[in-house]
Formats: structure tokens, sequence, C-alpha cells
């Protein structure tokens, strides 16, 4: 049984789900039998849920994405790694909360982290800053993805970020300079750098951490050069034109595998990695072990330019 | 003394609204009135308050290159409409406006030429082109620019003026960012100059990536320069920027600017610079 928000296409499932979860009360209480109408109703729980995630619009995937139970960078560092130890600040202003890194042990493959962070409730969400990182957010990445370079120590990012944060002191500290810089040197890092999509990916904000050697999304994140909403403001000068302009970008993973721009997507468990955070973190860290491995076998010169590649080649045009 | 005050056009109001439209022009920054003929000799620089106007490609070519003259290399690059966009309009149609409205394919002009005899690699994008926006086109035109400087070792020469990316071909427009910016890192490598010119605007996407990371950034004055929009910022701090917010002189006085260049010192400047920075 599904405890506490949930998204109103979810509400059918969570409606059956108490059913069942009734029936099977009363029959324990009552000391009826009742497994086949159970074994019924789960029958069409299950239906009923394949339908409802199989036909998913991209606007449902985004909310999906920001679903309030939806595991965070820190939950998933938790429950795939061990022994983290979070480094803070980026040596010149301060500790941005709405980035965090730091090394930790994939079973026995120590590693960098780095990724925004979200708040759950209102306190943590003022404090993660809803995940949008200042300058100084992006200068942390960058020591520690040089932290990580010095001493051979691979680089995962996780993505979450409703964007970098458009406010007077990012714009007075260089939001722009600071993201730049990271895309161009992360670009030169000699140490492989996986990343992984595991909610919003929301233009330069997801950009600015975002540029790796693997890059995958789990299945109901998003990926775009500006959100949902951003874009119905401008080009329908309407934010409620969200989900008509979630249509347009195409910003699902499907989306961005057949654009090529992602090597994989990475399943969620059934109705998605809030309804199983554990499974959903099990499937994330199988593929990042995977592509560790598979990178660390790579000369560094090779790595490199591979990662140049395959930015190189990406767009679409006629000659 | 007259009850109104005679400015530098020297005419009074009376006589300002009998000159037709199109002999003079406003300033949209101090709202000076100039005569049109004049603020061309000006390369269209505000007399009164130094403000800088948008002027076109071709002007700008011919104002820095030697002999005005640009050898353009891929000049038939052209969009496609690959997530098949429509918001308003359909993303094809607007790219057809864009070229009808500019006579040019794209918004980005590129190609090879010579400042102060010195061969130089050089872009300048098209702001009156779908307001300056990188997508798949203007990306490549810029990476390509990029590698002829790296292939020909010579330096790099970039004017921007942007909105940032792209939205009409979403996920790939981003990735222009990253596709310039890897290669701004070999041209680093190789120590080979990038000298970033600002015009108004550059903001978001452009700034963001290739735009920032000139080993030299000069602007113009009064450009608008940032990462997000103001109207972005104002909805989501609430409350009034503060005067000269995200101007060029702003950018200078935090050290995201290396000079604020007026426009009519900017062929000799950019000469200064290559010769410090680059010996042939
Ligand atoms: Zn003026």
């Amino acid at each position: 049984m599904v405890e506490g928000p949930f998204l109103e296409f979810e509400r059918p499932i969570i409606e059956l789900e108490k059913k069942i979860s009734d029936m099977k009360d009363f029959s324990v209480g009552e000391n009826i039998e009742l497994n086949g109408e159970i074994a019924s109703m789960q029958k069409k729980l299950n239906k009923l849920r394949e339908e409802i995630y199989t036909h998913l619009t991209r606007w449902q995937k985004v909310q999906l994405s920001r679903h309030p139970r939806r595991p965070y960078t820190l939950d998933y560092i938790k429950m795939m790694s061990h022994d983290f130890i979070e480094l803070h600040g980026d040596r010149y202003f301060a500790d941005d909360k709405a980035m965090v890194g730091g090394f930790a042990f994939i079973d026995k493959q120590p590693v960098m982290f780095v990724g925004q962070q979200k708040g759950r409730d209102t306190k943590e969400k003022l404090y993660r800053n809803f995940g949008m990182a200042h300058p100084e957010g992006y200068r942390k990445a960058l020591r520690l993805f040089r932290l990580a370079e010095k001493f051979q120590v691979p680089i995962v990012v996780l993505i979450d970020t409703p964007g970098a944060f458009p406010g007077i002191g990012a714009e007075e500290r260089g939001q722009a300079e600071a993201i730049a810089r990271n895309i161009r040197d992360m670009s030169r890092i000699k140490v492989p750098i996986v990343i992984v999509i595991i909610g919003e990916g929301a233009s330069g904000g997801a950009l600015g951490v975002g540029i790796g050697d693997r890059v995958m999304m789990l299945e109901y994140s998003w990926y775009s050069v500006i959100s949902p909403e951003g874009c119905a403001a401008i080009l329908w000068r309407d934010a409620a034109k969200a989900s008509e302009a979630a249509e347009a970008l195409k910003l699902t993973s499907e989306d961005l595998m057949a654009l090529g721009i992602i090597d994989k997507i990475i399943k969620e468990p059934p109705s998605g990695a809030h309804n199983n955070p554990d499974m959903a973190a099990v499937n994330v860290k199988k593929e990042i072990l995977e592509a560790l491995d598979e990178l660390s076998k790579k000369p560094v010169e090779q790595l490199l330019e591979e990662r140049l590649n395959k930015y190189r080649k990406i767009g679409v045009y006629n000659e | 003394m007259a009850w109104f005050r005679k400015d530098k056009t020297g005419l009074t109001p009376q006589e300002k609204k009998n000159i037709p439209e199109g002999l003079w022009t406003k300033c949209k920054s101090c709202g000076e009135v100039v005569y049109s003929k004049k603020m061309e000799e000006l390369l269209w620089v505000c007399p009164n308050c130094d403000f800088h106007f948008r002027i076109s490609s071709q002007k700008y070519i011919s104002l820095l290159l030697d002999d005005g003259y640009l050898d353009e290399y891929d000049v038939n690059l052209s969009s496609q409409d690959p997530l098949k966009f429509k918001d308003s309009k359909k993303y094809s149609d607007r790219i057809k406006q864009a070229q009808q409205k500019t006579g040019k394919i794209e918004g980005v002009t590129s190609g090879m030429g010579k400042i102060g005899g010195i061969e130089v690699s050089f872009a300048i994008m098209n702001f009156e082109f779908i307001g300056g926006s990188m997508g798949s086109v203007v990306g490549e035109k810029i990476a390509r620019a990029i590698e002829r400087a790296i292939n020909n070792e010579i330096p790099l020469i970039i004017i921007s003026s942007s909105g940032g990316a792209r939205m009409q071909e979403g996920i790939l427009s981003l990735m222009q960012m990253a596709k310039t910016s890897a290669l701004l890192a070999i041209l680093a490598e190789k120590k080979i100059p990038y000298i970033s010119i600002l015009t108004n605007p550059t903001t978001a996407g452009v700034m963001a990536s290739y735009a920032s990371l000139g080993d030299v950034i000069l602007a113009e004055p009064k450009a608008l320069l940032g990462f997000a929009g103001p109207r972005v910022i104002q909805q989501t701090i609430g409350q009034d920027l503060p005067e000269g917010f995200q101007s060029t002189e702003f950018f200078l006085a935090k050290g995201f600017v290396d000079c604020i260049v007026n426009r009519r010192d900017l062929r000799d400047t950019v000469i200064k610079f290559l010769h410090y920075m680059w010996r042939q």
C-alpha cells in the first residue's frame, strides 16, 4: 500500500490497491477465505497498471519525474554505495546545498559522486534551493571532478534539476561562465564519467555537470533544452500550456534514445521509481558498474577521443 | 532661450516632427534623436549615450576584416525540423520567414579572413535570425569555425548575439553547447587564441558555452549579457532588478568581461590582442 501524495493518474491504481488491502484485512480479521477474489483483483490491478503506464503522455512522465516520493540523489547514493563522505564548498564563495558530491564505494569500486539534490519537505526544499544550483555549485562540482581526476577515481553524476538558479546572485557570480567552463573542462577530464539523469534534466543546469562517456536516463526522467513550463511561457505565452510544450520538445528517455543523444534507458520498477526505490537503485547501480567496467579498460587517449566524438557528431542539418 | 532644449540634432521638436520617418533614428537607450545618415557615420553608436545599435553581420565584417572581406564557408548548411516542432507556428515556417527576412540561410556567417594581416577563423551570429538562437546549424557552423582554427593553426574570433539555444530543436540545441565547448578545449590545449566578442544581447545557452570561453572576452557597451533572461529572474525573485543589472558594465564590474570596447575601436583592439597572443 502506498503512503503519501500521489499523482492524479495514479488514483485508480491507488484505489484498487486500497480495495485489495482492505479485502486482505477483512479476510484475516473475519477468518474468511477470499484468495480467489484477491487473486483476481490483483490480476485486474496489474492490467490496470500496465494500461495506464504504457499510455503515459510525455507530460505525465514529466510529472512522474517530479513525483514527491521519487528518490533523490542522496537517496540513490545511500542505496547504491557505502562509506560516502560528502565534500563541501567551491573554495571561492560557499557550499551550495543544491549540489552535493563526495567519495563513495559502489561495492568494491571507488567513485566520485556529484549531483543536484532536491528537498522533500518545505524546509528541506528551501535548504536545497529546489535542486537549483548557483555558480558555486557548478564550481564545487568541477573541483570534485578535478580531485577525482587527480587520484584516478571514476566519476558518477546523478542529474536531477529544474534548472540552474536564475537569480541576482547567480548572475553576479557568473552562472553562465561557471556552466560554460564545466562543459568545456568535463570534456577533457581524464577519468571515466558516467551520467545518469534520475529525474529532471533541465537545460544548462543539467548539462553543466552532464558531459560524460556514458549518458543514461531513468525511464521516467526528462532531459531538455528548456523546461516544459519555460518553453510554454515563451512560445505559447502561457505556462499552463506546459503539457503541449512537453509533447513538442520530445524530452522523454525514449525520445532521447531515438534521437541518439543518450546511450541507454534504465528501466524503472512498475509504476515508477517511487513505488520501489530499492529496485530502482539496484537497476541504476548495475548499469553504472557495467559502464565503469567497460570504460576503465580504455586508454585515456581513446576515452577522451570517443567522448569528444560523442558530442561532435550531434546535430541534424542539410548540407 | 526657447522653452525647448535643442539636442544634438540641432532640431526643435517641431522640426523633428517634419522629418520623414527613416531619415532620423531615436536612441532606444536615451531617446536622443539623430539623423540616420549621421548614425551610419557613427557606426550606429549613439553620440549621446554610447548605446550600440544592432548592425548587420556584413557591417561587422567590413568593420573588422581586412578589405572587409570574408571567404565564407559552410554557406549552404541549412536547418531541418527534426522534432516536427509546432507552437503557434511551425518551426519550418519560422525558418522560411527568417530566411526571407535576413536573406541568409541560417543564423551564423563564418569563414576565413584577415585582421591586420593575420589570418583568422571568423564567425558572427545574426540576432535577426530567430533571435540568434542556436540550433544544429548554428552549432555546427561554430564547431567548424573552431576546427578551422585548430587545423590551420590560426586565431579564432566569434562575435556573439543570441537569446540562447533554439527551443524548436529541443535537446539537439542544448547539445550544441557541448559540441562547441568540447572543441574549444582542444583549441585551448593547442594554445591558439580565441577572442570572444559579445554584442547586444548575448544570453543563455550561447553565453553559457562558447561566448564565455574566450581567452579574452570583449563586449560592446550597454549590451544585455547574462545567463537567465531579466524577465525570468524577475519572476523568480518577485522583485524589480537593480539598475544596470546584466549590462556589459555590470559584467565588467563582476569580473566576467576583459574590456568594454566601442565599436569604432573594435578592429584595433582585436589586432592589439592578437599581437600579444599570437606569433605567426
Ligand atoms: Zn543614446
